[in-house]
């Protein structure tokens, strides 16, 4: 029995959104959800109908709800899955992956980083000594960006929702780190050697996009990555949620009006957009130096044997790490 | 009731409580945050909810 009601057509709701006032039954937040993503595409001229889109899937709730959303509107968009290597995590993230493409028959490419380059995720942390979310995340920005040119598809589509960009710009921000925030775009437009990419949830955060799911049946990861734990990415989104709850719709003002305000004045105050690029003398990627960072990357750790995931989480992650996987063995 | 809770998964038993914002302001869990789910349906902020129920409180911001 729920008291509130949806501002739309006045039956029972099933959630309420502080940020917009309002609570709206389970037909009108899919509604709220799909106008936001229409007006991110057009207020930035992200997609068209015509595009090949690869949408970036991990099987955690954004990538599969931005995957959703957009074949729901139309768009023809391919999936394409990198397997990290991260212990069981990455495996049941898969399954979601798959399961999901399966039942609506669509097309995943999928991408197995220890079959292929001969490394994973907690092997590359070990042996460079960097944060594991390092090496995952030039991995993948580089299999997308090459699977992406190889394929011929037109556009990028990751699954970076509100949260997520307003915790890397309450990160920029709090260094200051012009160069960053200079980049920090819903789209990054295609040029040589990178393909044009868009972030279609920037105006949905991360709890409507978790809903999203459950509305429409979509199982999901919803177990957060082990290496992840602790980072201080969740740490900004703690500290901007803790805001939120005091003061609804502070995250989206901080971040939209980033976006139609400050960021026209930052535009091309980027070093690494505008400046000068050389082909990888491996791999033919752009680089600013003679060799790409992925191809350095793989040669230092291609053929390393595989690292387990607990031994090189920090003590506080290790520990989360080892009773989650005690409450899954039980 | 019974609550699921996840991250890792685990199953903590709470009487008491009426609403879904009394139950996650117990937990000291902010509502920005998480969602709560009773067979398969979200429930909002003034749901009620029952001492048979069993409920899912999910959250919902992820690191990567």
């Amino acid at each position: 029995m729920t008291y509130s009601k949806c501002r739309v057509c006045r039956e029972p709701a099933i959630i309420d959104l502080p940020r917009h006032n309002a609570n709206f039954c389970a037909e009108h937040l899919l509604q709220l959800c799909r106008r936001q993503v229409q007006k991110a595409i057009a207020d930035h001229d992200m997609l068209s109908f015509d595009d090949k889109i690869l949408v970036a899937v991990s099987g955690g709730k954004d990538s599969l709800a931005v995957w959703d959303i957009l074949t729901e509107l139309g768009y023809q968009a391919d999936g394409l899955y990198i397997g990290l290597g991260i212990g069981e995590y990455s495996d049941v993230s898969y399954d979601f992956t798959a399961a999901f493409a399966v039942e609506r028959g669509l097309d995943l490419h999928t991408i197995d980083l220890r079959g292929e380059y001969g490394y994973d995720v907690p092997t590359a942390a070990k042996v460079t000594k960097r944060v594991p979310c390092s090496a995952c995340g030039l991995s993948k920005r580089h299999l997308f960006d090459k699977a992406a040119l190889d394929g011929g598809y037109d556009v990028v589509v990751t699954g970076h929702n509100l949260d997520d960009e307003a915790a890397v710009l309450f990160g920029n921000a709090l260094r200051w780190d012009v160069e960053y925030l200079a980049r920090q775009f819903p789209v990054l437009p295609a040029r040589p050697g990178f393909p044009k990419k868009v972030k279609p949830l920037m105006r949905l955060t991360e709890r409507e996009m978790a809903a999203w799911c459950i509305v429409r049946g979509i199982d999901y990861q919803v177990e957060e990555c082990p290496m992840a734990l602790g980072n201080k990415h969740l740490a900004y989104k703690d500290a901007l949620n803790a805001i939120e709850r005091e003061s609804p719709g502070s995250k989206s003002a901080f971040y939209l009006n980033f976006v139609d305000k400050m960021a026209p004045l930052l535009a091309g105050h980027s070093q690494a957009a505008s400046g000068e690029l050389n082909d990888c003398t491996a791999c033919g990627a752009p680089t600013t130096g003679e060799t790409c960072a992925f191809c350095r990357l793989t040669d230092r750790v291609s053929g390393h044997d595989p690292v387990p995931v607990e031994l090189v989480l920090n003590k506080k992650a290790r520990k989360a790490y080892l009773a989650a996987q005690a409450a899954a063995g039980e | 009731m019974i609550v699921r809770l996840r991250q890792p998964k685990r199953e903590i038993e709470i009487d008491g409580v009426h609403t879904v914002n009394q139950l996650l302001d117990g937990l000291d869990m902010n509502r920005e945050s998480f969602l709560v789910i009773r067979n398969g349906t979200l429930v909002p902020g003034d749901g009620r909810l029952d001492e048979h129920d069993t409920i899912e409180i999910r959250p919902v911001v992820s690191g990567g």
